[in-house]
């Protein structure tokens, strides 16, 4: 496969990584930005995709329409934060707590309802190839991108708009920085925070559609392999910043590639070190990122996750 | 604060004067909320069971399943035959350990979900300790293999806890991510260095020898591998609960900057109970590679890192009451084959049950406070004079 290519062949492949891994971790990144913005952590985001994963796979099926899946998918994210909003606005009730049981929840649910759609095949969601220009097959098929990668790249700068230039963003933002303040004002800050997980979800949901309808596009159960939660870290290098979370999703998507590509090539020694490469990097940015002094201004005042 | 200190109330209140009475009155509701906190724990996660298995029943419905039919069998499962609670114990060892991972950390407010990574790293080191002493007597490979897997799932969790110590990364997402690391690592071992030439479909390390393994408590068909949990528990609650070093762990998590004010090593606190916590996970790990499988390969994760984190919040992070939620999770996952078998329930099934008693607790926790029915009660009844005899 690689004869044309060469060495070459290893960083389109991570290209094509970047495009076709990261699209999951944009979605579910940019829903986790809004979440956090409102003061609020969901870890439960991983059953979130693996649910969205599994129903968009299912009404694909039934339907013979991806989109309908895709939608599905989305829906039931918004189910799923709705559930996760209801429970944290209990008193004494802690969010990431609510999110690990999500999490066992969701992924349970998911494996148990999704056991008969592991053999039938759903239509998947279309591609735009946009490589066309090149005779390479390689790049021909590293950009064959799919339409939620461009929905998803031009969803980043319309997040952030909608959080730096929209009542409603504003409305976000202060319950995130001061619950005090925003009843103070009179806003409902358990609505709010309701309302910004279940947008959270929706996202979330989407990106599990992309999973099981486009890359890798079937429905398994090792079908997620920790995406929601990475996606949460990766909020946290992004500084909260919707753009920023487009970057660090291209980022750890051709991290996630390195190990397959690197494997096309002939490299097969330390394949599974190269599969931990996203685990590790998400660590190592971790690691750099925080302080054990001081708590950096661009994150919301009300969140527990990143002290 | 309870019944032990009526001295100045009782002749005074038998003699009916007003103040005294009110004191009374108040000693005596004192004596009850804390015979009420005793047991408030225990009647709130009995009724928090109760209700998943009802809300479970109805999920069971909708698939068309009687629900008592499949408690009924559950319970056969787990508990009703000597072999099927066999089971049930062999698999609740691992489950204690795990959820002392998470368990002891939350003492200090640190909620460390790594258990499965930390199991995993004990597991493989424990392996490679049990094939180097290979030829020794099975006592030492065994201690060897104990100590190894410890230290090894202990440094795993320390790593977490100095993150979080010494540069503010948060513990709950860096113990995960260090699980999937954990794995690869797993994997990269025993496809490569470590792999045994014989084990063609599923990579494992060599066998460490059956003569080495962990052999049955005598009299039962369980591996020793239980008392190691039941061990580790009393030694955890010992140390969380009645000792200095507890009460400082227990301040830190009450109030972090309460603690570093008084002097507390705080750091230094962090650090070692992710250490133990790690040690409990690893020493899971050493037991199934040491009494189970006999060798490190991919089975180590089954999923005891994650229930381990239900266990410990069921059991509301008290290492006492850890042991009958690890036999009741055990119980539950031992029957998850007899369920497959009778219903045709896939093997998530035990998952969903899972994650709704896992919700179901934590809404749970909205209840503490206000099951005080006695004082309810009395609010309607206005006290009289000899309520005091109580005390006395």
């Amino acid at each position: 496969m690689s004869a044309e290519l060469g060495a070459w062949g290893v960083p389109v492949a991570v290209l094509a990584g970047a495009i076709r891994v990261s699209t999951p971790f944009i979605f579910v990144s940019l829903g986790e930005c809004i979440t956090e913005r409102s003061g609020r952590v969901n870890l439960g985001l991983e059953g979130t995709l693996v649910m969205g994963a599994m129903v968009g796979y299912g009404c694909s099926y039934l339907t013979g329409s991806p989109w309908l899946g895709v939608l599905a998918a989305g829906l039931v994210g918004v189910l799923f934060g709705a559930l996760h909003g209801f429970l944290c606005s209990r008193p004494r009730v802690n969010d990431i707590a609510v999110g690990i049981g999500l999490m066992l929840f969701g992924c349970g649910l998911a494996f148990f309802l999704g056991k008969p759609l592991i053999q039938p095949s759903a239509p998947h969601l279309p591609a735009i190839p946009l490589g066309f220009w090149s005779d390479t097959p390689q790049i021909q098929d590293a950009l064959r991108v799919n339409v939620l990668f461009l929905l998803g790249v031009l969803l980043a700068p319309a997040v952030s708009f909608a959080l730096q230039r929209t009542r409603w963003g504003l409305i976000v933002r202060t319950v995130g920085e001061s619950a005090e303040a925003a009843r103070a004002m009179g806003y409902d800050v358990n609505r709010v925070r309701m309302l910004a997980t279940m947008a959270g979800g929706f996202l979330a949901g989407i990106g599990g559609s992309f999973l099981s309808l486009f890359y890798p596009g079937s429905w398994n159960e090792g079908l997620s392999s920790g995406q929601g939660l990475m996606a949460v870290a990766l909020v946290i290098f992004a500084r909260w910043n919707p753009v920023k979370c487009l970057y660090a999703s291209l980022l750890f998507g051709g991290a996630s590639a390195l190990g397959p590509a690197l494997q096309a090539v002939g490299v097969t020694k330390g394949y599974y070190l190269f599969n931990a490469a996203p685990y590790a990097l998400t660590l190592l940015i971790m690691v750099l990122s925080s302080s054990a002094t001081r708590t950096s201004a661009d994150q919301p005042a009300e969140l527990t996750v990143a002290r | 604060m309870s019944a032990a200190s009526p001295v100045p109330t009782s002749p005074a209140g038998a003699s009916g004067q007003a103040p005294s009475t009110r004191l009374a009155a108040v000693n005596d509701r004192a004596a009850r909320t804390s015979l009420l906190k005793k047991f408030e724990p225990p009647l709130i996660s009995l009724a928090a069971i109760l209700a998943t298995l009802l809300l479970f029943g109805g999920f069971l419905l909708l698939d068309g399943l009687n629900p008592l039919d499949v408690y009924e069998v559950m319970f056969r499962g787990a508990f009703g035959t000597s072999f099927s609670f066999q089971n049930t114990l062999q698999r609740s060892a691992p489950l204690m350990l795990t959820a002392l991972c998470t368990a002891l950390p939350m003492q200090l407010g640190l909620l460390v979900i790594g258990g499965e990574g930390a199991l995993v790293v004990g597991g493989v080191a424990a392996a490679v300790a049990g094939l180097a002493m290979r030829g020794s007597s099975p006592y030492t490979v065994l201690t060897a293999m104990f100590f190894a897997g410890a230290i090894a799932g202990g440094l795993w969790i320390a790593l977490v806890g100095v993150l979080r110590a010494y540069r503010g990364v948060s513990e709950t997402i860096s113990s995960l991510l260090m699980s999937y690391i954990a794995i690869a690592l797993m994997n990269h071992l025993v496809e490569g260095a470590l792999r045994d030439p014989e084990s063609l479909n599923k990579p494992a390390t060599r066998h460490i020898g059956e003569v080495n393994m962990l052999g049955p408590i005598p009299g039962l068909d369980v591996h020793w591998g239980l008392v190691y949990g039941l061990i580790a528990c009393l030694v955890s609650f010992v140390l969380m609960k009645r000792t200095v070093f507890g009460f400082a762990a227990s301040m830190t998590g009450g109030n972090m900057r309460a603690a570093l004010l008084s002097g507390l090593p705080v750091r230094r606190l962090m650090v070692l109970t992710c250490f133990l916590a790690g040690a409990a996970a690893g020493t899971a790990g050493m037991i199934e590679v040491a009494a189970v499988h006999g060798r490190a390969n991919a089975s180590l994760v089954a999923g005891y890192g994650y229930t381990g984190i239900l266990v410990a919040f069921v059991a509301r992070q008290n290492p006492l009451g850890v042991i009958p939620v690890a036999l009741l999770l055990g119980g539950i996952g031992a029957s998850g084959g007899l369920l497959q078998r009778n219903f045709n329930l896939p093997d998530a099934s035990v998952n969903v049950l899972q994650g709704i008693l896992f919700m179901v607790i934590l809404v749970s926790e909205t209840l503490y406070g206000k099951l005080d029915l006695w004082s309810f009660a009395r609010r309607r009844t206005p006290p009289k004079a000899p309520a005091v005899g109580v005390t006395a």
